[in-house]
């Protein structure tokens, strides 16, 4: 799928507010996140590569979806950079583009079970559409 | 005492009795919880992004609805109290985004971040006091071993949650002790369930219930409390080990003796 608008590493740092040239690559961010087995590229690796502008890279990555928003991440960088900010500001410049929203409401009446509660419907569709 | 109280969508629907057991005890403790005519809801995920000013509205909506009655927030629903407490911080703490959403709201007066955001369990310890509620049990839930299941959104970031020790807490068992239970700990239980995945990644979300599970399992625990509908729906649903799974204020309303079948 290609992207209509270019973002830039600056476009990242403006949205998460994250000052990602204070990570030092300790990698603890990535030891201690959940879902690791599930994404391609790791949080310490976000903070990596928008260092080295590769935002592209990024805005393809599946792990912008499969981020839990846990916070583990943000809670243990010794170096306050936060990479859960840089996911979803990473996130944020691709459902904001036309046509890219990952889940789209016609595709939540096929997931819903009798349990199922509102708050997993609102939340999926914060974090996967816009 | 008066209190505003943010119940949040999910308390309206799947979670009434998180709501309703938490408005019984919270009258028998002499607590009065009253609830804005107008809340929206809270979007149930805290939008990171600075620059979304819209995703935050319904939330400062609330606060400044509490503001004008002078009082303080009680949310029940983790992710609602996430959500209002870091908008709150943003309101307090980041110009642009007071300003701008001031902008949108064209308030009476703008609104700053005035008010406290207290999740009702801090709400037991710092304004009741888990002694004064120890006294309060009438039932107490003698030999039964509880495990509390705090999960991500109530503690971190510590920095900006300020709720418990994010990586040690304690508040959920002092609240079993108080009820007259046995706290049972346990290594994940402050570790992410995998709810938001859910609906994107069963089998993520059904790995991370099992790990914990599993985990509360091994500790002996023969029940798990939480404050979290996704969590509650996740760890009852998608973890192959059972143990049985209550919203806190469900535990609370037996100790106070207040507990109705719904
Ligand atoms: S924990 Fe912080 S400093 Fe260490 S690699 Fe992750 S983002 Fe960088
Ligand atoms: S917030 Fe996302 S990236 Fe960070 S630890 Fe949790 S799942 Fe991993």
């Amino acid at each position: 799928m290609s992207l209509t608008n270019k973002v830039t590493a600056e476009d990242v740092l403006r949205i998460s507010g994250v000052d990602a040239s204070r990570c030092m690559q300790c990698g603890k961010c990535s030891g201690a996140c959940p879902n690791y087995d599930e994404m391609d590229l790791h949080p310490h690796q976000f903070a990596a590569l928008l260092r080295k502008g590769e935002v592209e890279r990024l805005m393809e990555s599946n792990a912008l979806y499969q981020c839990l928003s846990c916070f583990a991440c943000s809670q243990r960088c010794p170096r306050n950079v936060e990479p859960a900010k840089i996911i979803e500001a990473v996130r944020l410049t691709v459902i904001r583009q036309k046509g890219r929203n990952y889940m789209t409401a016609d595709r939540l009446p096929e997931k819903l079970d009798e349990d199922l509660p509102q708050q997993a419907l609102v939340s999926a569709m914060r974090k996967y559409s816009k | 005492m008066n209190y505003s109280y943010y119940p949040g969508c999910t308390l309206k629907t799947k979670a009434k009795e998180l709501d309703i057991y938490g408005r019984l005890s919270a009258a028998k403790l002499g607590i009065i919880l009253e609830e804005p005519e107008h809340w929206q809801c809270c979007g149930g995920v805290y939008p990171q992004g600075e620059d979304e000013i819209a995703t935050r509205l319904s939330s400062i909506r609330a606060l400044a609805a509490a503001k004008e009655k002078g009082q303080d927030l009680i949310t029940l629903c983790s992710a609602c109290h996430h959500v209002l407490k870091r908008v709150n911080n943003d309101m307090k703490r980041n110009a642009t985004i007071c300003q701008r959403a001031n902008n949108y709201l064209q308030l009476d007066t703008p609104y700053r971040g005035e008010t406290e955001v207290l999740h009702y369990l801090e709400l037991l310890r710092d304004r009741i006091g888990f002694d004064t509620l120890k006294s309060a049990v009438v039932n107490p839930l003698k030999g039964v071993n509880i495990a509390a299941y705090y999960g991500c959104l109530l503690l971190r970031p510590g920095k900006e949650m300020g709720f418990d020790d994010p990586e040690d807490p304690c508040i959920i068992e002092d609240f079993i002790r108080a009820l007259g239970a046995t706290p049972v700990k346990y290594s994940q239980r402050n570790e992410c369930c995998g709810g938001y995945l859910t609906l994107e990644n069963k089998g993520a979300a059904q790995k991370r219930a099992e790990a914990i599970l599993s985990s509360a399992a091994d500790a002996g625990a023969e029940m798990i409390v939480t404050a979290c509908p996704l969590c509650l729906y996740n760890l009852k649903n998608n973890a192959k080990t059972k143990i049985p799974v209550k919203y806190f204020t469900e535990v609370l309303a037996e100790a106070l003796g207040v507990k109705e079948e719904l």
